[in-house]
């Protein structure tokens, strides 16, 4: 217990020492502490995991504080340990330990660093917290909180206003997304009375529901309920995760600096929504609608992503967009049902993709702050580390390895199978999806490759190769990329499926590994070549041919260079009218209705009427006795009205 | 030993004998200001000591009311009754704690008047605790109204510079609400005979008595609330108010309105409450929707915040009429919740106003960088003001949201969708104010927060951030008086279906 204690805070206790004692213990030694801790963190956390995985232990629950308890309605501070988790937590915490050492490197000009250490250190405590806990209200804290803490570090630099619409956009959007996973913990609650997962699944599985949904006095039966619930839940995933609709917060986040993107854009907080659906999936598993919903959107993703991906021209957004598109072949294989090539997709994706973030930030930092690909080009010669880890993290990217063998990098193993298992079970307009974006993605890969690297300098920069302590995490990263795949395949996916899982994700029964015909294998393998080869011809050999491109199809161009106008459409629908709204609803209904007709009006008649009496006293005698006058013979008048009848 | 001793009474009269204290003060010299500032302090530091040892003694098996007091008064029936319950005991506390650090808050920023300024705070205090205390029903009019005048003259001699209008709106508001309730509370005398509260929570008005009466006693609290449509004054009375009469306004006085509803409106007039839940779910929802979506487009840094008070009441009195455990719970802990972060707020606010002398929102950018802890302290309330989970923020939100959702999911819907409007402005303020680059010459010698101002903020950030973790002693306090309550409601409306 206090082993895995130690695992969860000793993150929040490096964010504290540098939030609050860098005055005492000066910058350096801030650093060195929250360094060392993620270090030591990660490594139990390996300890954990392989403890775990060869141990008949299947899943560990500790309480850690009593949190609310108001008569049925009871959840608690509680920790739960089982294979998910730790998959979990290695990737999270293995990639801090590595972004932390590279930020020594990559932020040493800059003297906020202690508070950027904090926030690294608070965001990896948070994202534990997330995926160790053991009941929905816990894991939306942790949800929230690596959102919150992903604000902070894409508006890290603070002056830069940029930087603070995209950390408030990013936040806003992730907000939406949590209002409706908020509604799905409540439709949860009322479904099955609790929000520990252990009893919502064996609740979920035997049908037996505490309380029935309503929704404007109808209600809802339970089958439909689940799938609201599933629905809901997948909404705040697909915000969490940048999916199809929810997407454009993810390449403003950008702004950030270059080891958050890795972090926290590319390797772990983005993923958690693939990781809430894969907690989730005895729940999942009864919905078929809202697995369906899962594969499209996933397949949608990893589509559009990749398209607008061939365009871009920040070095940052094309690997931004190739997240987004691969965080959508995690849906899609979710939505099948295989949740574990899901999460092993998940695993190698960390390593890849933390890989080529921070080997961006290399060639960020080599050229002086320049992310325009346009603008780079040659810089092989000039930083060649760096460019050979950039090229082990587009090749496992890709995908590069060959069908039938065990030879190849971590994505092709993980990819290729998504692709396999969204074909086998009959998905086959998400299968050519997936197929297509997997060449759009070798294609921009390369492409990006081509002209960063090679062909001649195109702009003159003073360029070095960056420090060992940000090369050597690029190097772990690397084995990572390569060799990921190959190890723990047959764990996730392949024969030891069974005892390494040990129930912590939905098993059908079905077996994962279905005969799939020959042509399918090596489809990923040809598109994946078809691409490179494609970008070879276009930025190598004949660089007219881009150029010719958007010369003769500048509407698709543009159309792509805006990410399908997405952010446009959003402004127009949403954002504008919202302000409209409102002023009219101050300026209007407020102050000139509200206002208008009630306490002002009443004080305005008040003021009239006095004013009117007073006009009454004019102090002539006349006046008064006319008045008088009036008075009597109304009066008189009355009483002989009243004696007649 | 402690039963013996009328700590009620000492509770409420303390703040008053400060007060007579100060009154009997000479003034105008500087020593005589501190030793006034100092009586002021010590006196209700007293009193919030005293509240804790009445929290330690307080019984939370017992429902009822407890550390009673009676004395014969006016007539049978109009007694000096007071005491206290789960209900009431936290908004004692919550009162007892807000006022030492708004007299802490108002040491340097007001200049002109400081004894009569303190006089007034200690009177306020008196008030508002009484109104906590009271066990009957004219007791608890004279209190609330009484309230009202401190706060009228803390408006209209400290406030800025359109203060005689605002708070003239906002004495006509609150007199006409009251003036209704004085009249139900005349006509429940002739009724019952009796005017004590625990005598009155048994009996049984007849459905027509319990319509007219809950209609007035709703003008009142509605008002006091505020409820939309009848939120106007407080905007602008938060914006004249100085500093620590808008925490005073926020943190305690919104919060009268909501206690109102739980002492009398639901158990005394529960098939009236029934009936009119809808109104009341129709008017929060509007509220929570409206008022967050008036706060986008607000300039100035009060009027923004108190537009969001108004949202988040707007749980409060959905969650009270929800009628269910949890979002009645939920609807106190979101006010004492919200008395805490909102007041806090203000007081962040009132740093900024007491060096740069605006609230206007475009007048500060860049912040962060000569301010960093002024920006971290702001940062942890504006989190709390949105419901970040862990604060106490969330809690209030979230019990009263799933508490309405199991009675109306469509209301609760609604009420959950602030969540996303609170974010927006919130951070929207956040955003101009703190971030960005320094552009103006008078922001670029701001001092970050003094010694003091880091003891009034510094205990509020550890309070919400322990409340929202670990809100058992909170909740503790609650559950019977809650449970008593809620089903002495559902008791009374079946009682009513049985007979038709």
């Amino acid at each position: 217990m206090l082993f895995y204690s130690l695992i969860i805070f000793l993150p929040f206790v490096g964010c504290l020492c540098s939030f609050l004692g860098t005055k005492r213990i000066g910058i350096f030694w801030s650093e060195l502490v929250t360094c060392t801790l993620m270090v030591f963190v990660a490594l139990c956390s390996w300890i954990a995991f392989i403890h775990m995985a060869f141990s008949e232990v299947n899943l560990l629950h500790f309480p850690l504080l009593h949190w609310v308890s108001v008569k049925n309605l009871n959840f608690d501070w509680e920790f739960r340990i089982d294979t998910l988790t730790l998959v979990m937590l290695v990737v999270v915490n293995s990639v801090s330990a590595l972004v932390h050492i590279y930020s020594v490197g990559y932020m040493h000009h800059d003297p906020d660093r202690p508070r950027f250490f904090s926030y690294l250190s608070l965001f990896t405590f948070m994202m534990q917290l997330l995926v160790t806990s053991d009941n929905c209200l816990q894991m939306f804290v942790g949800w929230e909180g690596v959102g919150l803490v992903s604000y902070l570090l894409i508006g890290f630099w603070y002056q830069r206003s940029s930087a603070n619409i995209a950390a408030m956009k990013a936040f806003l959007v992730n907000r939406i997304s949590d209002f409706c996973f908020l509604i799905g913990i409540f439709c949860i609650f009322s479904l099955f009375g609790t929000f520990s997962f252990d009893v919502i699944f064996a609740r979920a599985l035997s049908g037996e529901f505490i309380g029935n949904l309503y929704f404007l006095n109808q209600e809802v039966i339970p089958r439909d309920a689940l799938t609201i619930v599933c629905l809901l839940l997948f909404i705040g995933a697909m915000g969490k995760s940048a999916q199809f609709l929810f997407h454009t917060w993810l390449p403003d986040a950008m702004e950030g600096p270059t080891p958050v993107s890795a972090l926290i854009h590319a390797a772990t907080m983005v993923t958690a929504g693939v990781f809430m659906v894969a907690r989730m999936s005895p729940l999942f598993a009864l919905s078929p609608t809202a697995l369906r919903t899962i594969t499209f959107i996933g397949a949608i993703t990893a589509f559009f992503a990749a398209s607008v991906g061939l365009v871009q021209n920040d070095i940052k957004r094309v690997i931004a967009y190739s997240t987004c598109s691969q965080l959508g072949y995690m849906f899609a294989a979710l939505g099948v049902g295989a949740y574990s090539a899901a999460v092993f997709h998940l695993l190698t994706h960390a390593f890849f993709k933390a890989l080529l973030f921070l080997s961006a930030g290399s060639v960020i930092h080599s050229v002086s702050g320049e992310q325009d690909i346009r603008k780079m080009g040659g810089l092989r010669k000039y930083i060649p580390t760096t460019y050979c880890m950039m090229l082990i993290g587009t090749c496992a990217l890709t995908g590069v390895g060959f069908p039938e063998t065990l030879f190849g990098t971590a994505g092709f193993f993980s990819k290729d199978f998504i692709i396999e298992v969204v074909f086998a079970r009959t998905h086959s307009f998400a299968f050519w999806l997936l197929v297509i974006s997997a060449f759009l993605t070798s294609f921009y890969s390369w492409r990006l490759i081509f002209m960063t690297f090679h062909g001649k300098p195109r702009a003159t920069f003073h360029v070095r190769e960056s420090p060992l302590v940000m090369l050597i995490p690029l190097g772990i990263l690397a084995c990572g990329a390569l060799f990921s795949g190959r190890i723990f395949h047959s764990y996730f996916l392949g024969e030891n499926y069974k005892q390494f899982w040990k129930g912590a994700l939905y098993n059908s029964g079905e077996n994962l590994l279905e005969h799939v015909p020959l042509w399918v294998t090596w489809v990923p393998f040809f598109v994946m070549i078809a691409g490179f080869v494609l970008a070879f011809l276009f930025y190598i050999s004949f660089p007219a041919i881009p150029k010719f491109l958007t010369y003769f199809f500048p509407a698709v161009y543009r159309f792509l260079l805006n990410s399908w106008y997405f952010d446009k459409l959003y402004k127009l629908v949403f954002v504008q009218p919202t302000f409209v709204l409102s002023s009219f609803l101050w300026k209007i209904c407020d102050v000139k209705i509200i206002d208008g007709f009630g306490p002002n009006a009443l004080a305005g008649r008040v003021l009239d009427i006095t004013k009117r009496m007073t006009r009454m006293q004019t102090g002539y005698l006349y006046h008064y006795a006319f008045t008088m006058l009036i008075g009597i013979v109304f009066f008189m008048s009355w009483m002989m009205i009243r004696s007649f009848t | 030993m402690i039963e013996q001793w009328p700590i009620l009474s000492i509770i409420i009269f303390l703040p008053l004998f400060g007060a007579f204290l100060i009154f009997i003060s000479e003034d105008d010299s500087y020593i005589a200001r501190r030793k006034i500032r100092n009586v002021a302090f010590l006196t209700t530091l007293v009193v919030f000591i005293l509240s804790l040892v009445l929290w330690v003694n307080f019984d939370n098996k017992d429902a009822g009311f407890q550390m009673q007091e009676n004395m014969n008064w006016l007539a049978a029936g109009i007694s000096y009754h007071i005491g206290v319950d789960g209900i009431s005991l936290l908004f004692i506390v919550l009162s007892a704690f807000l006022i030492p650090f708004c007299i802490l808050a108002s040491w340097k920023s007001v200049t002109e008047q400081f004894k009569e300024y303190m006089i007034a705070f200690l009177i306020l205090e008196t008030m508002l605790i009484g109104v906590f205390c009271a066990l009957n029903a004219l007791l608890f009019y004279i209190f609330f109204e009484a309230s009202l005048i401190p706060i009228f003259i803390i408006i209209g001699v400290w406030g800025g510079g359109n203060r005689v209008y605002a708070s003239l709106k906002f004495f006509l508001y609150t007199l006409l609400g009251s003036l209704l309730m004085l009249i139900a509370i005349m006509a429940m005398y002739w009724e019952v005979g009796s005017l004590d509260i625990p005598t009155l929570l048994n009996y049984p008005f007849s459905c027509y008595m319990q319509n007219w009466l809950w209609l007035a006693f709703f003008a009142s609290f509605s008002i006091k609330t505020p409820m939309w449509p009848l939120h106007t004054w407080l905007p602008d009375a938060h914006v004249e108010a100085p500093t620590t009469g808008s925490v005073v306004l926020a943190g305690i006085l919104l919060k009268l309105g909501g206690y109102g509803f739980l002492r009398f409106s639901l158990p005394m007039f529960p098939i009236a409450s029934a009936n009119f839940a809808p109104l009341i779910f129709v008017l929060s929802a509007v509220a929570i929707v409206y008022t967050s979506l008036v706060a986008f487009c607000q300039k100035d840094m009060k009027r923004l915040v108190a537009y969001s008070s108004i949202a988040h009441m707007g749980y409060s009195t959905m969650g009270i009429f929800a009628e269910n455990i949890q979002s009645i719970e939920g609807a106190i802990v979101q006010m004492l919740s919200h008395g805490i972060v909102s007041s806090a707020l203000f007081l962040c606010i009132g740093v900024l106003y007491d060096r740069v002398h605006t609230r206007e929102i475009i007048a500060f950018s860049g912040l962060a960088k000569n301010m960093p802890k002024y920006a971290t302290v702001f940062f942890i309330f504006t989190m709390a003001n949105i419901g970040f989970p862990g604060t106490s923020g969330f809690l209030g939100e979230f019990l009263t949201a799933i508490g309405v959702f199991q009675g109306n999911s469509f209301a609760a819907i609604v009420a959950t969708s602030g969540i996303i409007f609170s974010a927006i402005y919130s951070l929207y303020l956040y955003r101009r104010v703190i971030f960005g680059t320094i552009d103006k010459e008078n922001l670029q010698a701001l001092t970050d927060l003094s010694f003091r101002e880091k003891c009034i903020l510094y205990p509020m950030i550890l309070l919400t951030v322990v409340f929202g973790i670990y809100p058992a002693p909170v909740l503790n306090v609650l559950h019977s008086s809650v449970e008593l309550l809620v089903n002495h409601c559902n008791n009374a409306t079946r009682m009513v279906f049985l007979r038709w």
